[in-house]
């Protein structure tokens, strides 16, 4: 088995899937290490789909921008697979004054790094998505958001890694790094060591214990998320949706079912703490929260739950590229629920940045030293 | 499980059969070449296959076509199907309507 390569990444989720192709169409040696049995089983897997701009903190907006400017519309013929991404726009709904307050400082903040986003009111609203109730008073619209499918995608990405020559291996979940002369250097699970010139961490939540055992701490913990999936229903709508409070998000798929996330608000002191499981209150909470919105889908039964981590940084926002302190580490983690959307600029950057030393967008706001006291 | 299942181990090329057209998973009308093929696209758990074909997700949940998927599946692979694990179970047990499903708790006792 092969143990060694000029890149080992650690994680085989969709960072790491999109890493690892963008690093081998590039021609380098790579190696991917999954923790878990599968493939893309974490959030990658678990996500609501949302490919979105609108909603972001403005220091991680250049580099979804780029993605979907670049990389986002001829996906799916370069993976070969469906990933089944609509470009139809985002509403992020409101029903009162605090909502419209959320929405108009977020809008404001995008549009003052260059995103076509705009407040409309509810008559709007209802022009555009007519199946939406009256108590929708007011939404921010991003028409160059849109929203795919992050099981198609993440296995497409790994399946053209795999077909370009990248090693993947799963049941390997990475314990310790060893810096060797002032580089990184071996990545050690129970099983094997591996050696790589250059080490990607992009292992979601385990990434910080993980980089901890070479000294680097990323202030993150983990946050449980929820999402359901309807019976095939007549097409409706387009347009992925979120709301101002967060209560949900979704869209319809391709397949007809509505694909629908969200919290009860009480995930951080779910008594299966350590568990990635659904609990029973979570579900009906998400539908008591869709069914204000959209009365029309009342009669829409659910056919399936589940539940994924986020790895929720202090500010909310990725810590992505190089490591000061060891040269040849980069990581990849903490992406705070929205990662998907992000993932081709992500892998496509991350692997520019190895290769060359160089991104086209710049991640310095992004670099994980960003994190002192406060005083 | 979690062994190490290394992903570059050679299974041999893709040969068609001639049943591939034979629909194996009838909610979403997956056939057998289709998931014989997604076997030699990488997709080796039935985990994966499940996300990249959608067998199982359908009406049925895979209630139908689990144990097929997997005989087939273990055959590509040439391990025996005690060696593969099934993809999870989730709630709700039987599809449920969201009307119904929503009152877990009455939401105006809640004083909303």
């Amino acid at each position: 088995m092969k143990t060694s390569a000029e890149v080992v990444i650690v994680g085989g989720g969709i960072i790491g899937c999109a890493t690892a192709y963008y690093l081998a169409k590039r021609g380098v040696d790579v190696i991917v290490l999954e923790g878990s049995d599968h493939i893309g089983n974490g959030g990658s897997s678990r996500n609501g789909g949302g490919v979105r701009q609108s909603g972001r903190d403005v220091r991680e907006l250049p580099l979804v921008m780029y993605g979907i400017k670049n990389l986002w519309p001829t996906l799916s013929e370069e993976l070969e697979v469906d990933c089944e991404y609509h470009q139809d726009g985002n509403l992020r709904l409101g029903k009162n004054d605090k909502h419209k307050a959320i929405l108009t400082k977020l809008a404001n903040n995008a549009k003052g790094v260059g995103l076509d986003v705009r407040m409309i009111d509810g008559d709007e609203v209802r022009q555009i998505n007519p199946y939406l109730s009256r108590e929708v008073t007011c939404a921010s619209w991003c028409p160059t958001d849109g929203h795919a499918n992050p099981l198609t995608t993440t296995l497409g990405f790994y399946k053209m890694a795999r077909r370009l020559g990248v090693t993947f291996i799963s049941g390997e979940p990475v314990k310790e790094l060893r810096v060797i002369r002032g580089k990184i250097r071996k990545v050690i699970t129970p099983n094997n060591v591996y050696e790589g010139e250059n080490v990607l961490v992009a292992a979601g939540l385990d990434s910080r214990e993980i980089l901890t055992t070479v000294g680097i701490d990323i202030p993150m913990t983990n946050s449980l998320l929820e999402c359901l999936v309807t019976e095939a229903q007549p097409h409706m709508f387009d347009q992925m949706l979120g709301t101002a409070e967060a209560d949900f998000y979704g869209h319809q798929t391709k397949h007809g079912s509505f694909v629908f996330g969200g919290s009860s608000g009480l995930e951080r002191y779910n008594k299966d703490n350590g568990m990635v499981s659904n609990s029973a209150m979570t579900a009906p909470c998400i539908c008591r929260g869709i069914m204000k919105y959209f009365p029309d889908l009342a009669d829409a039964k659910i056919v399936r739950t589940w539940a994924g981590w986020m790895d929720a940084s202090q500010d909310g926002v990725p810590a992505l590229g190089t490591v000061d302190e060891i040269p040849g580490l980069f990581v990849a983690c903490a992406f705070n629920g929205h990662g998907f959307g992000i993932a081709p600029a992500v892998g496509d950057q991350l692997a520019e940045l190895i290769v060359t030393g160089k991104t086209k967008v710049d991640l310095g706001d992004l670099h994980y030293d960003r994190y002192k006291a406060k005083i | 499980m979690n062994s190490v299942n290394d992903r570059t181990r050679d299974i041999g090329p893709f040969v068609p059969g001639p049943d591939d057209d034979m629909l194996i998973c009838r909610c979403e009308e997956i056939t057998k070449g289709e998931i014989r093929q997604a076997v030699h696209d990488g997709m080796w758990t039935l985990t994966e296959i499940r996300r990249y074909l959608r067998t199982g997700m359908g009406l049925c949940q895979g209630q139908t076509c689990s144990k097929l998927v997997k005989g087939i599946v273990a055959r590509e692979l040439g391990v025996s199907p005690a060696e593969l694990e099934p993809a999870t179970s989730r709630v709700p047990m039987r599809p449920i309507e969201m009307r119904v499903f929503a009152n877990e708790a009455d939401s105006n006792k809640e004083g909303e």
